[in-house]
């Protein structure tokens, strides 16, 4: 078995689309070893430019990361994309169908696209996108694109996942920018106004700056957001969009933000890898019954959930 | 461990017939079924599919055709999977495939054929049935 991970890092990191899905499989479904794969690729990642979009559901963030890929492309630059979408809450299921609008892209030896269902998380990524990320990374893909599943206000995981994060906003929906304001305006690197050619546009785009020229650091802050109008349609916008984004690449490197902002993100992966595996612990130290038996005395008033937590906190070995 | 994980799907519609209510009524009754269903929607060549397939690491591929070119587009796929080495996925198709054609199909290594009027239960447990067991027990 041993070998056979090691065979696959080999032809991933020689750069077999082949083995390159299937590891990114194999960290989904979190199967057991995986950890040592990851530990391996990331002594192999750490070169690419993590970008992540975002916005409401419609905005064109599918057809934004296809013209970005494109552009990209003619700077000879090898891209992967991770498609998140969501999955059914009822069935399990997920319908996947950011491919549709990628279409354009199949065939270029150069593009590696996944779709990724969010398999219950809520912050519009799935809890393996990060690895996924690191795998598509020690592959050597640059940059790597994440498109979210289409948020709503306080889906703000992306910040902890990417680089750059673009928001993705469509004139014509009324007030949008007022539903942005609370979480996703915060974690916005860049303003995306789609769809140009429609009325409004300019509006939108005004009412953001508005919105930007609000923040108390707007004069003093090292990094002034961008607002780059694109329209798919007419295919304009795009390069000054990777301008902005090659920009914002070069901030972070000189600003020594990237280092912060890679260690914060490490910080928290870690955070997760440990709370994962205290619940796995938990589940082997306490039986189903064991568990049925602790919630009927704590609904029947006998216990309560504080002490039930401390008794197995102690069992775990956790301090006190 | 990896027994529980959702069977991931591809559905596809390859060459230039428009037609895709079919395919998004599979589509659907498939995430219904707790699968994860990749749609690539209309006009699909081959190399698409193929290139597709193996980025998004599938189970199964499903292939709805009406056009009458499942002849000439399915030994290609079929051809191209092989190509590339990728002989653990279910292939089964779906659309106006004639009796006569079928026995050739099958032929080609495409495990299933579906007319229309096929009960979705019954496409949802052929894919179900049909997965390669290796597959599902993906373990490093």
């Amino acid at each position: 078995m041993q070998n056979q991970n090691q065979n696959l890092i080999e032809r991933l990191l020689s750069g077999d689309r082949r083995a390159l899905a299937r590891m990114v499989t194999l960290i989904e479904n979190g199967v057991p070893g995986i950890r040592d794969c990851l530990a391996e690729l990331h002594r192999h990642a750490g070169r690419a430019h993590i970008i992540g979009i975002t916005g409401s559901p419609g905005v064109g963030k599918s057809t934004l990361v296809t013209q970005l890929t494109r552009e990209f492309r003619q700077r000879q630059r090898r891209v992967a994309v991770i498609a998140v979408d969501p999955t059914s809450p009822f069935s399990g299921g997920a319908l996947l169908g950011d491919r549709i609008r990628m279409m354009e892209l199949a065939g270029d030896p150069g593009v590696f696209i996944r779709s990724m269902a969010s398999r219950g998380s809520l912050g519009g990524l799935s809890a393996a996108t990060r690895d996924v990320v690191r795998a598509m990374d020690a592959a050597g893909y640059d940059p790597i694109l994440i498109e979210t599943v289409g948020t709503g206000q306080a889906e703000v995981e992306i910040m902890r996942a990417a680089h750059s994060v673009m928001v993705v906003c469509a004139p014509g929906l009324g007030d949008e920018v007022q539903a942005l304001k609370a979480g996703i305006l915060e974690i916005a690197d860049l303003f995306v106004v789609s769809k140009k050619d429609k009325p409004g546009a300019n509006q939108t785009a005004a009412e953001l700056a508005m919105l930007l020229s609000l923040a108390p650091d707007r004069r003093t802050a090292a990094w002034r957001i961008p607002i780059v109008l694109t329209s798919a349609l007419k295919g304009e916008g795009i390069d000054q969009l990777v301008e902005a984004l090659e920009r914002h690449r070069r901030f972070l490197e000189d600003s020594g933000l990237l280092q912060q902002r890679a260690q914060r993100q490490i910080r928290s992966e870690i955070e997760a890898l440990i709370v994962q595996k205290v619940l796995q612990h938990l589940e082997e130290e306490v039986s189903p019954g064991e568990w049925q038996r602790l919630l009927s005395e704590i609904s029947e008033r006998a216990r309560d959930p504080y002490s039930v937590a401390r008794e197995l906190e102690e069992r775990l070995g956790l301090p006190r | 461990m990896a027994a529980t994980r959702p069977i991931r799907v591809l559905v596809a519609k390859p060459g230039l017939d428009g037609h895709d209510r079919g395919a998004k009524v599979i589509a659907r009754a498939l995430r219904d079924a707790g699968m994860e269903v990749i749609y690539t929607g209309i006009r699909q060549t081959p190399e698409m599919i193929v290139e597709a397939a193996i980025q998004e690491d599938v189970d199964a591929i499903l292939l709805s055709i009406l056009s009458g070119a499942h002849m000439a587009l399915f030994p290609r796929i079929m051809e191209l999977l092989k190509q590339n080495g990728v002989t653990d996925v279910l292939v089964a198709a779906g659309g106006i495939l004639p009796d006569e054609d079928i026995p050739a199909i099958k032929a080609m290594g495409i495990k299933g054929c579906f007319g229309p009027g096929t009960p979705v239960e019954q496409i949802i447990q052929f894919v179900r049935e049909n997965i390669h067991p290796e597959r599902l027990q993906v373990e490093v």
